[in-house]
């Protein structure tokens, strides 16, 4: 599973990097950014969920990917 | 405020100033929902409320069609006493695109929330300060004697201004917001010592440089510009406007909340991570701010004939109501999982200090609950709320024990 932000829709709400911290983050600005390349372990799966269900700008996107 | 006629019917009379609104609006909102859902008023100069989600968050997102001009209602139509676009009154709250940018970008880094987490023990401390005194007393005004102050000494704080002048800008915040039913002529005057204050506060900052909000917006720049007189004096009036009754208002709902539902008080104390949950729900069913935009141009909206200049107050509130969005939404559920509330607005004007209103509401709770495990109303009925786009407890008598 990956995570990614659209830039374009974030209005810097900060519900992801509230709620899942280990996978998002803010930057200068205090819009958020996925850590690293989004990718999700396993034990982070459900806060990844979580924080896309949670945005109020529908920016993000989960993409499941097959192993 | 004003005598005025009732409303005769919110579908097509509505007013943010009546009574029963201001006690109560969640069931109008409801009914409007329902039957219209985009009201109208003559009053103010001709005005319309979107109460669905979808209409609030599409108005909220179409800056094409809408301008941030005015975000405050007012009585009558804005003319000369509204700058013309893009700066606005109040930048960036009152600016539209491309300028808005600009001006959000240059006071975001301000409110990150990684400078934010910088404040948290100042505020934590002035929690402290304020409650210690009432713990092993019968009662607290929750409103008075705490939530009140906390945003009033942080903003205080980061502008610069002396914390004793707290009840000033109290002041300040009911001229601006709460006696908009005034005539204009009256408004005017009544914005000429709050523009005296503040300049002398800027000529004060401008001798005497500090490490703070004002000298920062004094030295700013803008495409190798100081800003314009006008956009510092603008922000400042925007932060002390939208920095103190809004956060004031969201620390007293959550306790005016918590008072009546023991047993939600028993499960945050037995469960601490559960609170910034919970913080989310108060937010979303106690969203204390309404925005408000301008209609740019004549247009049809959703069948509803908005002339230039029509007013569009903009219910966030209303929407994080709207039952087609949220399961239950009349219910405070404080661990509600998935919340995507709007109660920080929506589109490129989300509140600019929404880091620092969660700190300062998520370190006021912890801190009352702490010291109060055991609380309710003194008396409902003495409970008052505050008029116009801002709604929070007033007065907030708490029984402690």
């Amino acid at each position: 599973m990956r995570v990614v932000i659209d830039s374009e829709k974030c209005q810097g709400h900060g519900r992801c990097f509230s709620i899942a911290p280990e996978l998002f983050d803010s930057d200068d600005l205090g819009q958020g950014v996925v850590m690293g390349d989004g990718s999700v372990p396993v034990n982070q799966e459900e806060n990844a969920r979580l924080a896309q269900q949670n945005c109020p700008e529908y920016a993000i996107t989960i993409i499941e990917e097959s192993a | 405020m004003t005598d005025k006629a009732p409303v005769k019917d919110f579908a097509t009379d509505f007013d943010h100033t009546d009574p029963q609104w201001v006690k109560d609006p969640y069931p109008i909102w409801d009914d409007l929902r329902e039957r219209c859902p985009i009201a109208h008023t003559d009053r103010y100069g001709g005005a319309w409320l979107p109460t669905r989600h979808a209409d609030v968050s599409a108005i909220a997102h179409d800056t094409e069609h809408f301008t941030s001009r005015t975000v405050v209602v007012g009585n009558g139509r804005p003319g000369e006493e509204a700058l013309p676009a893009p700066i606005g009154v109040a930048p960036p709250i009152s600016s539209d695109p491309p300028f808005h940018a600009q001006a959000r970008k240059l006071l975001q880094p301000v409110f990150s929330p990684k400078q934010i987490d910088q404040l948290e023990p100042f505020v934590r401390e002035l929690s402290q300060r304020l409650l210690d005194p009432f713990v092993g007393k019968n009662g607290i005004d929750a409103s008075r004697d705490f939530a009140e102050h906390i945003p009033v000494a942080v903003i205080a704080k980061m502008l610069g201004f002396p914390e004793e002048d707290g009840d000033l800008f109290r002041g300040f915040v009911t001229t601006i917001l709460e006696a908009v039913d005034l005539p204009v002529e009256e408004r005017i005057e009544q914005f000429a010592p709050i523009e005296a204050y503040f300049i002398a506060r800027i000529e004060e900052h401008q001798e005497n440089p500090q490490d703070d909000l004002t000298t920062f917006l004094l030295n700013a720049e803008l495409g190798g510009q100081k800003l314009q007189p006008e956009h510092v004096f603008g922000s400042m009036v925007l932060l002390i406007v939208a920095g103190i009754d809004t956060t004031w208002s969201a620390i007293g709902s959550s306790i005016w909340h918590l008072a009546q539902h023991p047993e939600e008080v028993a499960r945050l104390l037995a469960e601490p991570d559960l609170l910034p949950v919970a913080i989310e729900e108060f937010l979303r069913a106690y969203a204390p701010v309404t925005m408000a935009r301008l209609v740019k141009e004549d247009m049809d909206y959703e069948g509803c004939p908005m002339k230039q200049d029509d007013w569009i107050l903009l219910s966030f509130p209303a929407a994080n109501r709207d039952p087609e969005f949220f399961e239950n939404p009349d219910e405070v559920i404080i661990d509600r999982a998935v919340n995507r509330h709007a109660a920080f607005g929506l589109g490129i004007h989300r509140c600019l200090g929404s880091n620092l209103a969660r700190m300062e509401i998520r370190v006021a709770l912890e801190e009352w609950l702490k010291r109060f495990h055991s609380f309710s109303l003194a008396d409902p009925d003495a409970v008052t709320w505050s008029q116009g786009q801002v709604r929070g407890p007033r007065d907030l008598p708490i029984r402690l024990g």
